[in-house]
């Protein structure tokens, strides 16, 4: 049994359906790459795993249990974090006062706190007292990112890590991905940039227009079936 | 010239008071940008507890020691029970709960213990006052009215800004979605926020209660300074809160002193040039 899974889970906003049935699994300490374009609903799937969207109670099961009626504060105790698209700082805070926010939700110990986060990104210690809005784009993804590993999640949701970012800075994100995978967390990336997502990923799974249509080891997807399924074509 | 000196100083005296009536609306605006248009009758209704529990025999400080928490378990309520249920997009729906809850409060109030006024009764401190040379005397309950007032800003900002909890609060004022990614139940944030407001209403009530004449009407005019005062002192700021309760406080004594009519006027001419000069207030911080 996977540690994480949806069952043919839906999410709707307001009347539009944004997800058609998605059946999806996680392994203890595995990294799984979601990719498609713009739209096919990866973001969605993230948010209702994480609990800031209504689906339906049995649709998410957590070490199984049923987590679906949960709402996002009790998810994130349970040890699932979101690191969401576009950063989403809390402006008015410092960077360390984001990052101990991070740590209102924790309820089992872990190998992430303060230090540890600095060990991971050292910038943000020279910069903890900085306002996080003076931060540059990537300094903030990290601050995003150490925020969440500070509740000392089993898996890790990773909305867009590289959106409008420089290429050296993604590197660096990509860089301390593999820290964190090393530590045992499970990470799901929600990426459009292909390239970085497949060489992490163990697992791949291709959304399009809401529904599953491609999954598999990235090694033994072919290029043209990942084009297939990410177009629709 | 010693007139004006002594006018000053009222003036800032009063503004003790007004900053006491503000903070907890400040608080709750800066948290939750909610506008509690009940906020006046909430502390009339404050008042109103502490005299019903010295007319059953219970010293007036302690009544006070009681009704503090007592407010905040009444304000905790109202937002969960109450509040809570219309949060959403749409600003409107507990704006209005909370102009329906000031009718009721007022009629509530009016039936309970009828129109006449009423005052709270501090004994000697009534008319106890602190000479200070030249002829010029500080009344000693608006002095401790106006300590009283730094004091609940000074314990305020510690909550908010030295605490785990008062990051909680922070964090949920800026993005409450996220906010409750990291484990932050809002609603119960919301509670808490509304608890603090109305137990500050509760202290502001002891105050306006020994300082002046009260009955259940007086809310909406209480509400008003208020708002003035978290308006010019600028949103997201308590220190800019009790800054704007002394300019109104002050508007309104210098008003008094040219002409007695003018008081209640000058407060609002003071806050409409404040609005005009600097719209976002002397000491913004929030960035909405």
């Amino acid at each position: 049994m996977a540690m994480l899974e949806t069952h043919d889970l839906t999410a709707f906003y307001g009347d539009f359906q944004a997800l058609f049935g998605i059946t999806f699994a996680l392994e203890q300490g595995e990294t799984v790459a979601i990719i498609g374009a713009n739209g096919a609903g990866k973001s969605t799937f993230l948010k209702a795993v994480a609990g800031l969207l209504p689906r339906p109670a049995a649709a998410v099961r957590f070490d199984g249990r049923d987590i679906g009626a949960l709402p996002a504060y009790e998810i994130v105790k349970l040890g699932i974090a979101l690191v969401p698209e576009g950063r989403r700082l809390f402006s008015s805070l410092s960077v360390e006062e984001n990052l101990l926010v991070g740590a209102y939700g924790r309820r089992t110990g872990g190998p992430w706190d303060l230090a540890a986060v600095y060990r991971l990104f050292p910038v943000l210690r020279e910069r903890h007292h900085a306002p996080s809005t003076s931060l540059s784009g990537g300094q903030q993804q990290m601050v995003a990112i150490g925020r969440s590993l500070m509740s000392n999640p089993r898996v890790l949701l990773c909305d867009e890590l590289s959106l409008g970012l420089a290429p050296i800075v993604i590197r660096d994100i990509y860089a301390a991905l593999a820290d964190i995978k090393q530590r045992g967390t499970a990470v799901v990336l929600v990426e459009q940039d292909l390239v970085h997502a497949m060489a992490v990923a163990d697992r791949a799974y291709c959304f399009q227009e809401g529904r599953v249509s491609l999954a598999g080891r990235p090694q033994d997807l072919s290029r043209d079936a990942i084009h297939a399924a990410y177009f629709g074509l | 010239m010693l007139g004006w000196i002594d006018t000053l100083l009222q003036g800032i005296l009063l503004g003790g008071l007004y900053s006491l009536y503000a903070t907890g609306l400040s608080v709750i605006f800066g948290i939750m940008r909610l506008v509690n248009l009940a906020h006046g009758d909430l502390i009339v209704l404050g008042a109103f507890l502490i005299l019903a529990a010295t007319s059953a025999g219970v010293p007036l400080v302690v009544a006070c020691v009681v009704v503090v928490p007592l407010m905040f378990a009444v304000g905790y309520a109202l937002q969960s029970v109450l509040l809570n249920r219309a949060l959403g997009r749409n600003i409107l729906p507990p704006l209005l709960i909370t102009f329906g809850l000031s009718i009721i409060v007022q009629n509530g109030l009016l039936e309970t213990f009828s129109a006449d006024t009423r005052r709270l009764d501090v004994g000697h401190l009534q008319s106890a006052s602190l000479p200070i040379g030249g002829g010029i005397a500080i009344g000693v309950m608006p002095l401790i009215g106006l300590l009283a007032a730094v004091a609940v800003i000074l314990l305020l900002n510690a909550l908010f800004y030295r605490t785990a909890l008062g990051r909680a609060f922070r964090a949920t004022s800026d993005d409450v979605e996220i906010a409750q990614l990291m484990g932050i139940n809002n609603r119960s944030i919301y509670a808490l926020t509304m608890g603090i407001s109305l137990a500050v209403c509760a202290l502001a009530a002891f105050f306006l209660g020994t300082r002046a004449n009260f009955d259940p009407s007086i809310g909406p005019a209480r509400l008003l300074y208020a708002f003035e005062a978290v308006i010019i002192g600028g949103l997201g700021s308590l220190w800019g809160t009790l800054a704007g309760g002394i300019v109104v406080g002050l508007a309104q004594t210098i008003g008094a002193h040219i002409d007695p009519e003018w008081q209640i006027l000058s407060g609002h001419v003071a806050f409409l040039i404040v609005l005009v000069i600097r719209p976002r207030g002397l000491f913004p911080r929030a960035v909405d």
